[in-house]
């Protein structure tokens, strides 16, 4: 059998995404309030899981390769578009910011019951038609600063790809470390059982309680 | 179903299994994970029942409409993550239909944010060709310069722009 299988079928895409959207719910990202802590600084998960996520799965591909099981160029890697990526990158992390979710997060907050990652997909769907609408006019900065295709950051810096693998463990370690004290400093990270309604329902019946009695 | 919620994994766990998902869905398609894409075939889809000739016409979704926009690898996908997600938060009691928000904001204003992200993060994925998963996640693994690129400028403006959003999320 020769790796990777360029299988694009139904079913390994279907399972594949099964695990994906499990693993996400798991880590608490169908939840807006979660996801956006991290921006304030009280929540680290999306900054934990994304690290230990992309040097894992580096690592793998690092094994892959020096054993020979998968070829040197054989997985898809993106192109730099230099101004698009920034500004693009940009508008997702201000719109995650502000709508509470990313396009894949969006899929596990409706499966987790979210009317608000709903309407955000609407506005995911006007976005692109408004890109559609206008991509004659910015097709030239659509395009513009385009680096080496498929281009690394090993092959960008001159270094072992390795070296970059053990450079990001190393910065994963140190956000686990600083991103726990940040946590604990602003009263997280987010609780599944957090924001519950009951909460406010008991603060609203100790105010009642009170009226009563005044 | 609806008891209390059982707690989210640790996130080192979580993390570990997304990178071995990832790591699989290499090794058994040859690309990463994705998102954002299903959501523009979505766009091409609705484009070609409302408006047939100028999305046809159109120099960036008109190549959807020779065929079936929503029929495509990341179509399956997404469809699974929502099973995944759906099986997730029912068996761990967090599923809530609900309008998630903070204390103090109001469900319409909720709302109204979500749908102004919404555009935001769609107009920014179709810029970058990507998103959070397949630029940030698969190309990261990849050691994509393009993934390292998008990520720093996707935390930089999602902490700037949590300056002026912090009171709806508390």
């Amino acid at each position: 059998m020769t790796w990777p299988l360029y299988d694009g079928g139904f079913w390994p895409a279907l399972l594949l995404g099964l695990l994906f959207g499990l693993v996400l719910e798991g880590a608490g990202f169908g939840s807006a309030r979660k996801l956006t802590a991290q921006f304030s600084l009280r929540d680290f998960a999306v900054i934990k899981v994304m690290f230990t996520a992309v040097i894992v799965a580096a690592a793998g591909l690092w094994l892959a390769r020096t054993a020979g099981i998968i070829a040197q160029d054989s997985v898809y890697v993106p192109t730099l578009f230099f101004w698009s990526i920034a500004l693009g990158g940009a508008l997702i992390g201000a719109g995650f910011a502000m709508g509470g979710y990313c396009p894949g997060t969006s899929a596990v907050g409706l499966a987790s019951g979210r009317i608000d990652a709903l309407v955000f997909m609407f506005g995911m769907v006007a976005g692109i038609g408004l890109f559609a609408g206008v991509f004659d006019w910015i097709e030239p900065f659509y395009k513009a600063a385009k680096g080496a295709p498929a281009q690394t950051l090993d092959q960008l810096l001159g270094v072992p790809a390795i070296a970059i693998i053990l450079a990001m463990a190393a910065m994963g370690a140190a956000a686990f470390y600083f991103g726990s004290k940040l946590e604990a400093r602003f009263g997280g990270p987010v609780q599944a059982s957090d924001g519950k309604e009951s909460v406010s329902k008991d603060e609203k019946r100790g105010s009642g309680i009170g009226s009563l009695s005044f | 179903m609806f008891g209390t919620p059982r707690p989210y994994w640790h996130p080192l766990i979580a993390g570990l299994l997304l990178g071995l998902v990832l790591l699989a869905t290499f090794l058994v398609t040859g690309h990463g994970l994705g998102a954002s894409g299903v959501f523009t075939r979505a766009a091409a889809t609705i484009g070609l029942w409302t408006m047939p000739e100028a999305t046809a016409a159109n120099r960036y979704l008109g190549g959807f409409a020779a065929g079936v926009p929503l029929a495509g690898w990341i179509t399956w996908e997404i469809i699974g993550v929502l099973l995944g997600g759906l099986i997730g938060s029912l068996s761990s009691g967090r599923f809530r239909a609900k309008i998630e928000r903070g204390r103090e904001t109001a469900p319409g204003r909720r709302l109204v944010f979500a749908f102004a992200g919404g555009v935001l993060v769609g107009l920014g994925s179709r810029l970058a060709r990507g998103c959070t998963s397949g630029l940030g996640l698969s190309g990261g693994a990849t050691l994509a310069v393009a993934g390292f690129l998008f990520l720093i400028f996707f935390f930089a403006a999602g902490f700037l722009t949590m300056r002026f959003m912090r009171r709806d999320w508390t």
